[in-house]
């Protein structure tokens, strides 16, 4: 049985804390593209384009991560590639966020008023003209903090890549746990430590969203 | 009042005034020709058909004023003239473009003659007064950057907004969103200006400055096709007035015959209905 101090334990999470992170950030840099990809898409007003997305976004809304999680590890395992959790986490992820996000941007797109629209329509601008500098720009402004709010869901998330094996910080937690016999200790830490994480992001957000207010006067 | 537009580069005499003011600039169509034709074009919202055969020639330099009851189809016959609404049958032509829904790049060359004013502004609100003016002409017609703030400057000073170059749309009042949304419409250098009922979203005391900057376009030679419920202006500004009634141009004439000499029924109470 070997001794572990406090500095040990909290050392231990923080390092597993970083893929925590970095696999927040994949799934949010990876899942945001996409998201916004398929949110052109469906704005393109390809109905065909429409049903495809909007099941994509069903499917994903209406199953759990978890079972995502296990369908896609042992899924991708099925067609004879060699898989490792750290991949399945980060495709599952991915795909996870971007069903969500792409659904939570087209509402900020529908929040902007119809006249927005026309008014750039009638100036004979492209669609993608129309996109880039009358609509995202507004919708923009709408979408902060409703996307914030799901970083920190996908943050919050991650902690069940550990189910597929992946160390993060909650199983690594579980792990320390059950060497050290401090369960509430070192869960204690591990709350903490998302906490820690997710707060500031809230502080940013509210602060980007001020400085996205006073960017329209 | 300051909102009042500089009349000064109009030339009474010339047989065309818009050749000589150098704000507006002009339409490849002759004076005298049709800038809109619009034939037999029938409009359906699913099954309930709106517009339902309308003929109708607008000629350049003229200005038409558009009455008629609520939901005649009023909007929607404007709507069509740029796009904004598609129309199962019948042709349409702008200035020599012919209306084709499934280009969309002869929708965009149709939409650069046509400028449209709409009842809610739609001022970009994310956007200072100058770059709203400015933004389509350089997407669009890739003017150049100082040549288009030169345009934009000297349009806003033609509405009355000179100093309101560097505002945002939400610190103005809702006359002066509306004098700017004709500044950015006018900027693409259309042929012929839509509105629809731009004076009817404003508090009584602002519809004067909007009306008087749609007259010295008028005065100007610009051609006009304007959905109205003002008819003291439409008599005073229109050469034409034309009655919309379920869908259909129910009678149309020079406004002394329709306001002093209506024919039909629909007509007359029509206009009775707006002495109550
Ligand atoms: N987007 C739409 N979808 C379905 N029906 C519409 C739509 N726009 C207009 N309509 C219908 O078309 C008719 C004419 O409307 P509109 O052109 O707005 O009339 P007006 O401008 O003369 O008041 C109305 O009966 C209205 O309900
Ligand atoms: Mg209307």
């Amino acid at each position: 049985m070997v001794d572990f101090t406090l500095w040990d334990i909290l050392r231990n999470l923080l390092l597993a804390a970083r893929w925590t992170i970095v696999l927040s950030l994949i799934a949010f840099i990876g899942g945001g593209v996409m998201g916004l990809v398929l949110l052109v898409l469906r704005l393109g007003r390809n109905r065909f384009a429409d049903m495809v997305i909007g099941g994509y976004v069903q499917l994903f809304q209406g199953t759990p991560l978890l079972m995502q999680l296990f369908l896609l590890y042992f899924g991708i395992a099925l067609f004879g590639v060699d898989t490792s959790p750290w991949v399945a986490a980060c495709m599952a992820l991915t795909l996870y966020t971007s069903a969500y996000l792409t659904e939570i941007w087209r509402g900020c797109v529908e929040a902007v008023p119809r006249g927005q629209w026309e008014a750039s329509a009638s100036l004979a601008l492209s669609f993608g003209q129309q996109l880039s500098h009358i609509i995202l720009p507004q919708a923009l402004k709408i979408a902060v903090p409703p996307t914030v709010g799901f970083l920190v869901q996908v943050i919050k998330g991650t902690a069940l890549a550990s189910v597929i094996g992946f160390v993060e910080l909650t199983k690594a937690g579980g792990m320390i746990a059950n060497a050290t016999y401090e369960p509430l200790l070192v869960y204690g830490f591990v709350a903490l430590i998302y906490f820690a994480i997710c707060f500031p992001i809230s502080l940013v957000a509210g602060s980007l969203e001020r400085k996205l207010h006073v960017g329209q006067r | 009042m300051s909102a009042s537009a500089d009349p000064s580069g109009t030339d009474p005499s010339g047989a065309d005034p818009s050749a000589a003011n150098p704000v507006l600039v002009s339409p490849h169509t002759e004076v005298g020709a049709p800038i809109v034709r619009i034939t037999a074009l029938r409009k359906s919202f699913g099954t309930n058909e709106v517009l339902k055969g309308i003929d109708l020639d607008v000629m350049r330099g003229e200005v038409v004023a558009v009455i008629g009851k609520s939901g005649s189809g009023k909007s929607t016959l404007l709507r069509c003239i740029n796009g904004l609404e598609v129309f199962q049958e019948g042709s349409l032509s702008v200035d020599g473009k012919p209306l084709l829904h499934d280009s969309a790049l002869a929708m965009r060359e149709l939409r650069q003659r046509v400028g449209m004013i709409f009842q809610s502004f739609n001022l970009f609100p994310h956007l200072s007064v100058g770059r709203n003016v400015m933004l389509a002409p350089r997407l669009v017609k890739k003017r150049r950057a100082d040549e288009n703030e030169a345009r934009a400057r000297q349009l806003l000073a033609r509405v009355g907004l000179a100093e309101k170059f560097d505002a945002m749309p939400d610190q103005l009042s809702g006359g002066q969103q509306q004098r700017v949304a004709i500044a950015r419409a006018l900027a693409m250098d259309p042929a012929v200006m839509l509105c629809d009922e731009i004076t009817s979203a404003l508090d009584p005391e602002l519809v004067g400055e909007v009306l008087r900057v749609v007259e010295s376009l008028a005065e100007d030679g610009m051609t006009l096709l304007m959905v109205t419920h003002e008819m003291g202006f439409a008599r005073k500004v229109a050469d034409r007035i034309i009655f919309m009634d379920r869908g259909r141009v129910h009678e149309s004439g020079p406004p002394d015959k329709i306001f002093g000499h209506p024919e039909t029924p629909e007509l007359k109470q029509f206009l009775s209905s707006l002495h109550d």
